[in-house]
This record gives C-alpha cells, structure tokens and sequence, in this order.
C-alpha cells in the first residue's frame, strides 16, 4: 500500500482518555511553545497570549485533549477559501500559513473533531496544531504527566 | 493540438481537478484554458484586495509556480467559443482546435444582470473577478456613495470593502431581509445589526427598477430608482444579484442541462469523458438528497478533485455538498449550513437559544432525530463537529439539547462515536 499521508507514515498524537487526568498542562505547554519567548510565564500574561491549539474537554470523570487530526482527506485543506491550508505531500501534516489565512472560518465549519481554533483576540485567523514543527515529540506529549497522550505511528 | 486532459477554467474547480490528475498520473499531457489572464487567485478573496489595499501576491490562491510544478499547459487569457462533445474537440477564441481524451468543464458562473431600463446604456458593475475589483478600484477615487444591487453573500462582503474605504454604501435588498436565503430572521437581523453599526444602509423589501444617467452623459450613473419611487443618488452602482452557470458554449444535444450542468455523483456529465464541477454544475446536495446549483467554492474544489481522479482512471464518488457557508462580515463570526428555514407543520424539530445582548444564537434543525441544518453566530468554536453530525446523518436525539451549548464537544458524543473521531487519522 502506498503511504497516504506522503513519503513516510505520519505520526500522530492520539489521547488515551481513560489516563486523562484534566489538568491542562497540554494547554499550557502547547502556548508556551507556540509563544515567541517560549518562556511560560511570559507566554501566559493576559491579553498577549494566542488561544492553546490543544484543548481539553471536561464532563464528570471524564475528560481529554483535542487537536487536529492531520485528516488524510482534509476536509480543511479542500474547504479553504485562500489556500492557506495544505497538505504537505512529503510529511502528511495539515499546515496552515497564518499569512495567507483571511479569517473567514470555512475550516472551522467543517473540521470533523472541531480542532480549529478561532483566535479573534489576537489576529482575526485560525490556528492549529502543528505537531511543533521542529520538535521530536510534540509539547503537549512530552509534557502530559499521565501520559495520556501519545505520539505514534500506530492508531489506538 | 491535443491533449489527454483538458480543463476549461482556471479557478477552484480546474485547480482541484489539476491536483488529483497529477497526484494519479504524473506524465499525462494536460491543458488548463482561463479566460482570465492573470495569475490563478482566490476569487472570496477579491474583497480583501479591494477593501484592505492587499496585492495579487497575497491572494493567489496556490504557489505561483503552480501551473509549471503541475506541468500544466496553461493557455491564460483564452475563450473557449465552442465544445464539440462527439468530435471531443474545443475551439478557442482565436480558431485554435485543441482535442481531449478527458474533459473538464469548470466554467464558473457570471453574474446576473436584471433587465431594468438603464442597465443597457449606463455603466453598471460587478463583483466576482479581480478584474471587476481593480476595475472598481479605478472607480471609487471618483465616487462617494455606492449603490450595492443585493444583499447576498457578493453583496454583503463588497459593502464591507467599500465601507472600509470610508465610503457610503446602501445595498438594496429585494427580499425582507439581507442573506435570506442562507438565514433565518434571527441570524439575519444580527448581521444587519453589524452592517448598520459600520455605517452601510439597508434598504430590505425593495428593488431597483431604473437607473438614471447624468444630463451630459449616456454611460454615468445619476441615480437607482427603486419600485416605490424612491431615488438614490449614486456614483456608481454595481449588480451583485447571484451567478447564473456559464454554459453558452456546450452543445445542448450531447450534454444534459437543467440549470446548470447535470453531474452524476462521479461529476461526470451525460456526454462521454466530459466532466463537469463548481458553480456550473448540477452536483449531488446531501441535505436534500438531489443535484441542484451551490456556487460555493470549497464545493468547486472537492467537486474538480473527484473530477481530476476520475479522469485519471480512478472511481471516485463526490460526497455532496449543500449549502454551507462560513462569514465574517465585520467582526461577526457566523456559519450556516443546510436547511435553516424549515417550511412551517413540515415535521421539523427546531431548537434555538438566542442571546441578543451577547450578540449570539444557535439553532438546529432536525427530522427524525438528524440534523438538516444550523446556525450558529458569535461562537463558533467546534462548529465542525455539527456540521459532520449532519453531513453523516447521524441520529442526535441522545444529546440533541447539548447542540444548543456553546460548550457542546466530543465529550457530549456518544463514546462509539467520540472515540472514532478522536482516533481519525
């Protein structure tokens, strides 16, 4: 079988909801990372700081982290009005310029995991997780204390 | 000249089509004809360029490279005047016959011109080319108020230019309400809402019916005269009254048109190896269960993809569209998709939370437990998950209250489905 998702098989992070313990480190780690200090104090002072592209839903017991899927059929990428989001053919990750980006929600509307964040604080534009470009293990895996969630080639 | 493939139209639709041809067959010969001579753009985005001063650079829609990286013979600037479906052969403006194996008819829409009495001599303007925007742009140094001719999704977003070049804009809207057909009362008034506080005025319930030129001049405009005698003195006025399928050059006896070209769900047209998608199809509609016309652009590009991979040899089946749209009109963040005006005694569940000083609302629609359509305006975090709800037909009685929650989530799904879409990959 040809690999779907480009040259190599994607990994992706899966969140295993019975380990999810709530605390919203993910959250934290993932601004941190995407702030420009990096510095999570910094990162944090009210008003400056982009909404977190993880995030996690809570009700009773149960709880866990959201963010994008890297879809193989991306119904984001397809829907785009600006061609800001696209699939990148080597990597398989669903990238999004915040440059091109028009602000118009098309690809919050269709995301089937609704893992596309509205930032109208900030820049009138989406955003969502990237897997941290540049990183070995995305900052909300590396940072989750139960690990609950997970990066990995394999589905649950 | 011959090519394997060929598609007519350079925008959304051609472009989806390009990309799945070359994703299946690298080497195939294949040739893009655009009546446009510019670069491929993002036509929504033709409002930034006009109302936020940015450049064409900012709006191509793919890299500038695109066509050469796709190897693509692209013949910018070219009509085509004629299709012969049984000698699977175009003729382009210029005489020039170019032949296919696979054909792909992504013409698009044109604008409708109503016929009242002035439309004929005095220049009136439109609003879905970058050419009707720098065209425009050329104008409005000489033009202080601006007749918008509808109140549609082309006339919403061109008032919102204007009114952000500090211009005065009145859109006249046929029907009682701006956006009618893609809200309902409520979501309407909220947009309306926002429209007024930037300025712009509406004038609903109404139509123009003649257009004055000045005493001196056959071709510039003095005034819109609307169907209770009202008289709009105006600098320019410009049409945005819809999109009606381009199709003058097909061969009505081999290709099978409704309104807009008939598609089955592989887009493919009733003439054999000829194809068609976007705004001047007929294409499968998954909220009513038929084809109609949607010129909407996310649906051109999925549709143009099916296309390109059929094309290439593939079996692939569009999924549908319907009508779905996401907006943004000053500030006001608002997504609408399918059946939103349910006829009244039809069967239809209709469950609302309306919040006016928030400036919020949510409504669904529903039969039989499936969701037809939504609303929601001012927050839309997680929107997509509906819209997958509904697309899917999947059953919500469970847990259809939590929809109306501007905190409904995965966690509100039952646990089969949640742990499905939280495993996607």
């Amino acid at each position: 079988m040809n690999a779907p998702d480009g040259g190599s098989v994607l990994k992706r992070i899966y969140a295993r909801e019975e380990y999810c313990i709530g605390c919203r480190l993910c959250e934290v780690h993932c601004v941190t990372q995407h702030s420009q200090s990096k510095d999570i104090v910094k990162a944090h002072r009210r008003g400056f700081s982009a909404p977190s592209r993880v995030r996690v839903q809570e009700q009773g017991p149960l709880s866990f982290a959201v963010q994008c899927r890297h879809c193989r059929e991306p119904a984001c990428v397809y829907s785009c009005l600006s061609g800001a989001m696209s699939k990148d053919p080597l990597t398989g990750r669903v990238i999004h310029d915040a440059n091109r980006c028009l602000g118009c929600w098309t690809c919050v509307m269709v995301c089937p995991v609704g893992a596309i964040v509205p930032d109208v604080k900030t820049r009138k534009i989406t955003s969502k997780c990237d897997l941290c470009e540049g990183l070995e293990i995305p900052a909300c895996v590396q940072n989750c204390p139960n690990r609950s969630l997970v990066f990995q080639e394999a589905p649950l | 000249m011959n090519f394997k493939y060929v598609i007519i139209g350079g925008s959304a639709g051609g472009i989806g089509a390009v990309e799945a041809i070359r994703e299946n067959d690298k080497a195939g010969s294949l040739a893009v004809i655009s009546e446009e001579p510019t670069p491929q753009y993002s036509r929504p985005m033709i409002s930034e360029y006009l109302g936020d001063g940015v450049k064409l650079e900012e709006i191509v829609y793919r890299s500038l490279q695109f066509w050469e990286e796709h190897a693509v013979n692209i013949l910018a600037g070219r009509r085509v005047v004629k299709l012969d479906a049984s000698m699977k052969e175009i003729i382009l403006d210029d005489g020039i016959e170019i032949g296919f194996e696979k054909l792909l008819i992504a013409t698009g829409g044109k604008p409708i011109i109503p016929k009242i009495e002035g439309t004929d001599n005095i220049e009136i303007y439109t609003f879905t080319t970058l050419a009707d925007a720098k065209l425009l742009l050329e104008k409005l140094p000489n033009a202080e108020h601006i007749v918008v001719v509808g109140g549609g999704l082309i006339g919403v977003s061109l008032a919102e230019a204007l009114a952000k070049l500090r211009k005065k804009v009145t859109i006249i809207e046929l029907k009682d309400r701006i956006l009618s057909l893609i809200l309902d009362a409520d979501g309407s008034a909220l947009v309306a809402e926002a429209i007024e506080r930037a300025g712009v005025r509406m004038i609903t319930g109404h139509s123009a019916t003649r257009i004055l030129g000045k005493d001196y001049s056959d071709s510039e405009v003095r005034e819109v005269v609307l169907d209770d005698g009202t008289e709009l003195a105006c600098d320019l006025v410009v049409f945005a009254v819809g999109v009606s399928p381009r199709i003058e050059m097909i061969d009505l006896a081999y290709i099978k048109v409704n309104r807009g070209i008939v598609v089955d769900r592989f887009m493919a047209t009733s003439a054999p190896d000829i194809y068609a998608c976007g705004d001047v199809a007929e294409a499968h509609d998954f909220t009513c269960g038929d084809s109609r016309a949607l010129p909407l652009w996310p649906l051109a590009y999925i549709g143009g993809r099916v296309a390109g991979s059929n094309m290439a040899g593939l079996k692939a089946e569009y999924p549908g569209g319907t009508q779905m749209n996401a907006l943004n009109y000053f500030g006001l963040p608002v997504i609408t998709v399918g059946i939103v005006n349910p006829p009244v005694d039809s069967g239809f569940e209709v469950l609302t939370n309306l919040r006016r000083e928030s400036r919020t609302y949510r409504k669904i629609v529903l039969q039989n437990g499936i969701i037809t359509g939504m609303i929601l305006v001012g927050k839309i975090d997680g929107a997509g998950i509906i819209f997958d709800l509904l697309k899917n037909k999947v059953n919500v009685k469970e847990f259809k209250n939590n929809i109306l929650s501007e905190d409904f989530g995965l966690l509100h799904l039952s646990e089969p489905l949640r742990r499905d879409l939280l495993g996607r990959n």
